[in-house]
């Protein structure tokens, strides 16, 4: 018996870019004068109850949304207005609710331990994107948050994956989530991630400082074994590994993934990498590139999004816009030039040459 | 899918032992690891009890073959040293030889170095060590076990709060089931920190006399800290190299209470859930599971809702239960991973560990925990249970088999 196909029939998205779900693509992208990237508000009160926008971390406003905006996106708002529950929720975040174990370490130190109230840490906790979107849709099924730095949001993908496959669920709501903050930020500085000098983000590519820009965003998916008129594209597949020993290793797997989907490496139009303007992670791409897909063309999103752990969400949105709409937006391009005929897109990211992954997305 | 999962091996490390023996000996000898706090200086020394690992940094990193603990946070020197048991006794001694990965989990990650960071850093934002915050992501424990026991294939981590590290065995088994690996090593790793304890202390559920699960007088819960792992392996790996199985994997559940961020419903209807998918599972009637390893925090809320939840199901038979976090202590992201390993010890010596620290029962359920060590019962199935904040439950159940089973 063969797998079931999985579709991805809805997105949302709340990032620094003004669209927030599939039918927004392509969009008119917006550049920021600054090093950091922070999302665009979507309008939470349409999306949270205004008693409780008040007190949620900036992280868990941005889940919430993205998770409605993409059931909406997936048809399953009804007509009262309300949600239709997935069967299962299954999410990623590299970092988890920072604006909230923040603000309860802070206090903690300051206060000598005293004077502490409980708001900040419960929702300091990493499933609390997972469990709100839970309890606002009232969803008792699976509820699962992966935290494994830029593979946070590929896990979430593979197990959303594996329970349509399995046959456990038919409808997933998956996504990825993180935020930055004024200490993360200054912290990562000082680690070196960050270019010095403020560019034009959508400028990244051709800036050669050491470094990258910061980002932020959440990015969630619906995920079904059913192909109705809402559906946008198929995912395929999904591999992660770590420490590739060589460019060598990593074409050889690119390769083996693609072989072991029935995808050949000339039948990808596009590839969409994790570039994000640090020379030292580019050249890994290019050299992927150059050694094993030597004529596909090669689009970015990290200038649109910043970088951050589980940014190849947002990069599964823009390749999820390509299949549906079959427009490749110039401003996306970084390398060779836009294909017209769009039937699969592998997305390549990797995170310090560490954590590397790859997706395998089809046309319907 | 017809691919069943083994569990070929286990380590632990835990207030009450630094390995799967010692475990043991505490358990059968009815000896808890709570204690006074010894690990970090904090307001609540003397006030509040905990249950730490009876080893410092130093001597976690020496057993490992560190000169110094520096590079580690004291979750991953934890989650290293339980990871490396558990490997050691399964008798894996090629890597390489079949698909292997690992699924951590935890709920602060490296926590215990962080708050050392941030003292200095919020007096000047360039103060503070780097080398302590470098670690404080989730994932940085499993990536350090990763390396210093070379598992090459796959690697990732859960954080569902309480539940993480059953979490971690029930997708581990998932990949092995649907042949997407071999062989994981699942588990988790959390160690003790000020901001746990402080979290805890707010919403004022932390018993003052060290945590009396079940009891009609409990006061809350006891913070403990720890790691376990498993080594799960499918039927063709055990067969092939004629391996001897500790249990099987029988059955699992995970479902969302969606009730409330942090409190259980009153009826338990997650917990309910949780055990009936893990029940459906394995296809055994609620008749044949033969104990129950409660999640039993010690909290008035989660023993009431997990008791009534358990009578819904198992009705006038409920079968022997008991928490041992009066053992243990609550080791939060650890906790699913070795209360899993508690329960094959159960299996394995046919004896049900005791509730510590119980004497009244409670006054809501007909149901009372087993309060003394109770010695040759045959157990066939043991469901072990673990909640978590974000209404995450999880359930799942543990069979013993003959080794006949398996050629």
């Amino acid at each position: 018996m063969a797998d079931p196909l999985v579709y991805i029939n809805g997105s949302g998205i709340v990032s620094p870019q003004p669209a927030f779900q599939t039918e927004n693509f392509p969009f008119e992208p917006v550049s920021y004068e600054t090093n950091r990237l922070k999302v665009i508000d979507p309008g939470y009160k349409e999306f949270i109850p205004a008693e409780m926008i008040r007190r949620m971390g900036r992280i868990i406003k941005m889940g919430v949304a993205s998770a409605k905006l993409c059931l909406r996106d997936a048809g399953f708002q009804l007509e009262d207005g309300s949600y239709r529950s997935p069967e299962a929720i299954v999410t990623g975040t590299g970092l988890g609710c920072l604006e909230d174990t923040e603000k309860f370490l802070s206090s903690m130190i300051t206060n000598k331990e005293e004077f502490l109230t409980p708001t900040s840490f419960i929702q300091s906790t990493h499933n609390t994107v997972a469990g709100q979107i839970a309890l606002l849709l009232k969803c008792h099924g699976y509820n699962f948050t992966f935290v494994h730095r830029a593979f946070s949001f590929e896990s979430a993908l593979l197990d959303a994956m594996t329970r349509i496959k399995t046959g456990t669920c038919t409808e997933v709501l998956t996504g990825g989530s993180d935020e930055i903050t004024n200490h993360s930020f200054t912290i990562m500085q000082r680690m070196g991630f960050w270019k010095r000098k403020t560019i034009q983000s959508l400028e990244l590519y051709q800036d050669h400082q050491r470094g990258t820009i910061a980002g932020e965003g959440s990015s969630f998916f619906l995920l079904t074994n059913e192909k109705n008129d809402l559906s946008r594209a198929v995912l395929s597949g999904v591999t992660t590994f770590l420490h590739p020993e060589s460019s060598s290793e990593v074409v050889h797997r690119g390769h083996r993934f693609l072989n072991n989907l029935t995808c050949q490496p000339n039948n990808i139009q596009l590839i969409i990498t994790g570039v994000n303007g640090n020379p030292q992670d580019d050249s890994v791409y290019h050299e992927f590139l150059d050694k094993g897909f030597s004529g596909t063309p090669m689009a970015g999103f990290k200038h649109l999004c910043g970088e951050y752990p589980t940014a190849s969400a947002f990069a599964l949105w823009i390749a999820t816009g390509i299949l549906s709409t079959q427009v490749v937006p110039p401003w996306l391009m970084v390398r060779g030039t836009q294909p017209e005929k769009i039937d699969n897109i592998l997305i390549y990211n990797h995170f310090k040459n560490q954590e590397h992954a790859f997706i395998l997305i089809r046309k319907v | 899918m017809p691919e069943r999962v083994f569990i070929t091996g286990i380590g632990i490390v835990c207030a009450i032992g630094n390995n799967v023996g010692e475990v043991l000996n505490s358990l059968m000898a009815e000896r808890s690891g709570i204690g006074a706090i010894t690990l970090f200086p904090t307001l609540h020394q003397g006030t509040l009890p905990m249950a730490e690992v009876k080893m410092s940094n130093q001597e976690l990193a020496s057993d490992l073959g560190f000169s110094t603990p520096k590079a580690y946070t004291r979750t991953a020197l934890l989650g290293m040293k339980a990871a490396r048991e558990a490997i050691r006794s399964s008798g894996i001694t090629d890597m390489k030889a079949f698909r292997t990965g690992l699924i951590g989990a935890t709920t602060v990650g490296g926590m215990d170095r962080s708050e050392n960071f941030y003292a200095s850093f919020l007096t000047d934002p360039s103060k503070g060590k780097l080398a302590d915050v470098v670690n404080h992501d989730c994932a940085s424990g499993t990536e350090q076990i990763a390396a210093y026991l070379n598992i090459p294939d796959f690697i990732t981590t859960i954080s569902t709060a309480c539940s993480s590290s059953v979490n971690a065995i029930m997708f581990g088994s998932d990949l092995i089931r649907t042949g997407q690996l071999d062989r994981v090593i699942v588990g988790g790793h959390d160690a003790v920190t000020r901001f746990t304890l402080n979290g805890f202390n707010t919403l004022m559920i932390l018993d003052r006399s060290g945590c009396h699960p079940f009891d009609e007088n409990r006061a809350g819960l006891t913070l403990g800290e720890g790691a376990a792992y498993l080594v799960l392996e499918s039927e063709e790996t055990v067969a092939a190299a004629r391996k001897k199985v500790l249990a099987e994997v029988t059955g699992y559940g995970n479902a969302n209470d969606a009730y409330h961020q942090t409190a259980s419903s009153p009826d338990g209807k997650g917990a309910f859930l949780a055990m009936t998918k893990a029940l459906s599972m394995s296809g055994l009637a609620p008749s044949e599971i033969s104990y129950i390893n409660v999640h039993g925090t010690g909290t008035q809320n989660n023993d009431l809702s997990e008791g009534l939840a358990i009578e819904r199901i198992f009705g006038e038979n409920v079968p022997p239960f008991s928490s041992t976090k009066a053992f243990t202590g609550h080791t939060l992201g650890a906790a699913g991973a070795i209360e899993a390993i508690i329960s094959v010890l159960s299996l394995l010596h046919e004896v049900i560990f005791p509730n510590l620290n119980f004497s009244i029962p409670m006054k809501e359920l007909k149901i009372r925990p087993v309060s003394r060590l109770m010695t040759r019962i045959k157990l066939q199935h043991v469901l072990s249970n673990s909640f978590g904040f974000g209404g995450n439950n999880s359930s799942v159940i543990l069979s013993r088999l003959e080794n006949t089973d398996i050629q």
